[in-house]
This record gives C-alpha cells, structure tokens and sequence, in this order.
C-alpha cells in the first residue's frame, strides 16, 4: 500500500506544457537582460524589467513544479510493520518477528528454540513513534 | 505590515529606480482593489474548490486502492472459478434502509431484523465470492468487504458536494465541505489501513475489550453462546466469572447482547455485577491505551445489543460497570498499538479491582470482552 497511484503520479501534460514554456521564456528573458547589462548601450532600467520578469517566471515555473511533486508525495497510505511475539509457555522464552498470514493471539506457534516446548503468539502489534510530544497531555 | 504601507514602500522604492513606475504601482493597486471588490468571494470559493479537488483526488487514490486490495485478497483466498471484480463492484454499491421511526415502539426488533438479513446476505456473496475460504477468512473476508463498502461510500459522498458546489457555485456548500474535510480524511485513512488489517487477520484497536476476554479465559474450556460468541468459566478471586467475548480469530463481533442475556437466564438472574470492556473513542490529548471505568453498557455499534443487555440488567436489577481502553478513531480500526495491547494488563487489574470491591466472595459475575476479535484467538 505504499506505492503512489499511477493517476496521481502522472502529471498532466498540460503541466508539463506550460512549465516548460514558463521556463523557456524565462531563461530567454534572463539571457536578454544579460545581454543588455553587457552591451555597450547598456538600458539599465530595460534590463532590471527583464530580469524582475525572468525571475517572477522562473520562480513561478518552480513553485508549479513543487506543488505537483507534493501533492504526488501525499497520495501514499502510511503502513507501519506489524511485529508478532511468540512466547514459550514453559521456560518463557520471548522472541519477535514480523507478522505473517495466519497468525493471530493464542495462536499455537513452531517449537521453542531454547527448550523445545510448544509455544504461542503471544501478541501482534504495530509500533508507533509519535511525531512530537504534545503539549497538555496530562 | 499592513498591506497599504507596504505598496506605499514598494511604490516608493520602484520610484527610485524606475522612472514612472509610481504611475505603474497606483494602478497595480487600484487594480488589485477592484479585482478583490469584485471578485474576492470568487476567489476564495475557487481556492476551496481546488483544496476540495486535492483531497477528493485523494479520496478517490485511497477507494481504489481499498477495492484493489480486497479483489486481490479474495483471488489470494478464495480462489474463486471467474473474476469476483464485478460482483465486488456490484457489493461496493449494496446500501440498507433503516426501519422507519415514526412510531419508534419495537423499533429495535425491526433494526435488528433489518440487520441479521443483511449479515446473512454478507456470509453468502462472500462464500459466492470465495468459495475456498474457510469459517476465518470468510468473516475477515467479510470484514474487508465493509472497510471498501465505507471508503466507496465516504468518496462519493465528497464528490457528490463537490460537484453540487462547482455546478451551484454556492459558496457555503464548499465551505462546508472543506471545513468538515480534515475531519473525513482522518476516517478515510482511518478505513484504508483497516482495510489491509482485515485482509491479513490482524488484530485491530478495536478489538481490545475482546483481547482482555482472551487473555480471561485463555486456558479455560470455551463452550459457544448464541449469536457467535464464547464464553469460558473462570475462578477469579474466589467468585466465579462467566467471560464471554466473540468467538476469534475470525473478524467478529458477535452478538454480546444475546450471550449476556443467556447467562442470565441460565443462572435465574443470580448474577452479582456485569462487567464490561470496550475499547472507547478518546479525546485529542488524552493518551492512548488509557484504562478508565465507569458505569454502563460499554459497548457500541447500532444499539441493539445495548438495548438487549439494559433490558436484561433492568429485570435482575444487576449493576454494571464499564472498563474502557482510549483510543482515536484511526487506532480503532487499524492493526494494534503496542499502547493498546500493553492496556490489557492494566485492564485486567481494574477488573480485579471491580470484582473484590463490589461482589463477595462465591459470587457470580459476567465480564465481557466487546469489539472485533480479528486476530484474537481464545
């Protein structure tokens, strides 16, 4: 359940269109204004439009694309691991794995390794870290 | 900083540098002014519109993955002789009227009828579905079912506003959407990991009252109490204990009103105190895997198995009283926390606690594990 849908992770090329076309002509307008500051009639007031413009575009084209890419990042459902611990009934020997089909609580598991007696599924459980402790829990 | 003194900084700064872009700024403003004037409602109608879009594209990632799972899990255990998609689609679609309640007497015989039918069409298309599953996997097959019947359910639902605010273009039909939206994606997420729980049989939050039945009776001789349910005779500080909880590992909820009520009867009502355990939706702050205890009948789903115990408890006039175990709605129906399981300990210490202070010693009580008991054996 963690991969991305295919619908979600393909951006739509109408997207893809324009964010190209935004950063060609940014980077065109970019180039002009280089150009202006380097030639010998430099037209300073031209060249910080084009680059104000150029700079708006490029930034514009960016945030388009990082927006796309978070909105792909978010179309996941979180699974976290689901550990069994199987306990010995006689010597009390614990011990973890992941969690397979068929198992469940009290379920009689494989022979102890340490003394060779049945065993059980003494519990299945998911851990889970909390992000941060919030504040007023007590 | 107001945004007026900061166009007056910016117009001045543009002054500076570029000639006439005073002139240019003034106008940026009016025209901004204008636009938001005019326009401002509509504005903040379409950035709802496009929040709502998000989630619902969401919504509709989590439905499909949900349907996937479940048709993948029915070929994996069922093995059935054609393709079930169809008749999963067909199931995603089923719905159940509730009895009408103009004259609510004897509404709940009518409810409860209503949903035995519906039970008994589940078991079938599930054993139609998957006809090599066993008494188990058909309930956990049951169980996912239901997890992608309510994704379908919550999808279209959002779509259905969604689309109503884009044709109506009625802003407080988005609004509302978007506002109660966080709270429908918390469920939605909530379903999709139950969803995978329910397909590998692993126990969920919701199932703790019935993990501390388990643990009860774990040992003891199990006998079966109508409808789906067990129960074991256990000694428990000198009184004798009938421990029920629904019979696992299968996903099961049981039918915790009639098994109470059998043992009742079967003990001519000479039950000293009933003692229940659920596992309780808690409050954001509270933490997880609190154990607390009340009074009443905790247990929940549509009320008629409360209104069967109430009734019953009513008759005797036998005290109950209620173990509860914390948790939101997201820990309910997903696999356990270890906060959860590591509650049951402390569960069982409560109800220790409740049988020494309020019954005497060679009296009878009943303890009932509530919940789905996917996972949990006995």
């Amino acid at each position: 359940m963690q991969e991305a849908s295919p619908d979600r992770t393909r951006v739509s090329p109408y997207i893809w269109l324009l964010v190209i076309i935004t950063v060609a002509v940014s980077l065109i307008l970019l180039l002009l204004a280089l150009q202006e500051i380097t030639s010998d009639t430099k037209d300073e007031t031209l060249a910080t439009y084009l680059l104000l413009a150029g700079a708006v575009l490029l930034g514009s084209a960016a945030y388009a694309m990082i927006q796309t890419r978070k909105r792909v990042f978010r179309a996941k459902i979180e699974s976290h691991p689901i550990m069994t611990t199987i306990e010995c009934k006689k010597c009390g020997f614990k011990s973890t794995r992941e969690f397979q089909r068929g198992d469940y609580i009290f379920k009689e598991s494989e022979k102890c390794q340490k003394c060779g007696n049945p065993t059980i599924i003494a519990a299945i459980y998911r851990e889970v870290k909390e992000k941060e402790k919030e504040r007023f829990t007590s | 900083m107001n945004p007026l003194i900061t166009l007056s900084i910016l117009q001045y700064s543009v002054a500076q540098f570029i000639p006439g872009g005073d002139w240019i700024i003034q106008l940026i403003f009016y025209l901004f002014f204008f636009i938001f004037i005019l326009y401002g409602q509509k504005i903040q109608m379409y950035v709802m519109i496009r929040e709502v879009q998000g989630s619902l594209y969401r919504l509709k990632y989590i439905r499909d993955e949900g349907r996937k799972i479940t048709i993948e899990t029915i070929n994996e255990i069922g093995k059935p002789q054609s393709d079930p998609t169809p008749r999963v689609d067909r199931f995603l679609e089923y719905f159940t009227i509730s009895p009408q309640s103009l004259d609510p007497a004897g509404i709940v015989w009518k409810l409860e009828h209503i949903l035995n039918i519906r039970d008994a069409r589940f078991k079938d298309e599930v054993k139609l579905m998957a006809p090599s599953a066993d008494k188990t996997q058909a309930r956990n097959l049951e169980n996912t079912l239901e997890a992608a019947m309510a994704l379908n359910y919550i999808y279209k639902i959002i779509r259905h506003f969604y689309l109503l605010g884009k044709k109506t273009l009625s802003l407080y039909v988005i609004m509302q959407l978007q506002m109660v939206l966080p709270l429908v994606m918390r469920e939605a997420e909530a379903y999709a990991s139950a969803l995978k729980a329910f397909a590998y049989g692993q126990p969920i939050g919701d199932g703790a009252g019935a993990l501390v039945a388990a643990s009860l009776m774990h040992g003891h001789e199990t006998r079966k109490l109508p409808e789906d349910c067990v129960v074991a005779t256990v000694q428990m500080e000198g009184r004798t204990a009938f421990v029920i909880k629904a019979e696992g590992p299968g996903g099961n909820v049981g039918k915790p009103g009639d098994a109470i009520k059998t043992i009742i009867e079967e003990n001519e009502g000479k039950i000293a105190n009933i003692i229940m355990i659920d596992a309780a939706l808690k409050l954001e702050g509270e933490p997880v895997g609190e154990v607390a205890e009340g009074v009443g009948a905790a247990i929940g789903g549509p009320g008629v198995d409360q209104f069967k115990i109430e009734e019953a408890i009513l008759k005797h006039r036998i005290p109950i009283n209620a173990v509860i175990i914390r948790e939101d709605v997201g820990d309910a129906v997903s696999p356990m926390r270890k906060e959860i399981f590591d509650a049951v300990d402390k569960a069982i210490e409560r109800i220790k606690q409740v049988i020494l202070e309020k019954t005497k010693e060679g009296d009878k009580v009943i303890i009932a594990g509530i919940g789905n008991t996917i996972g949990i054996g006995q």
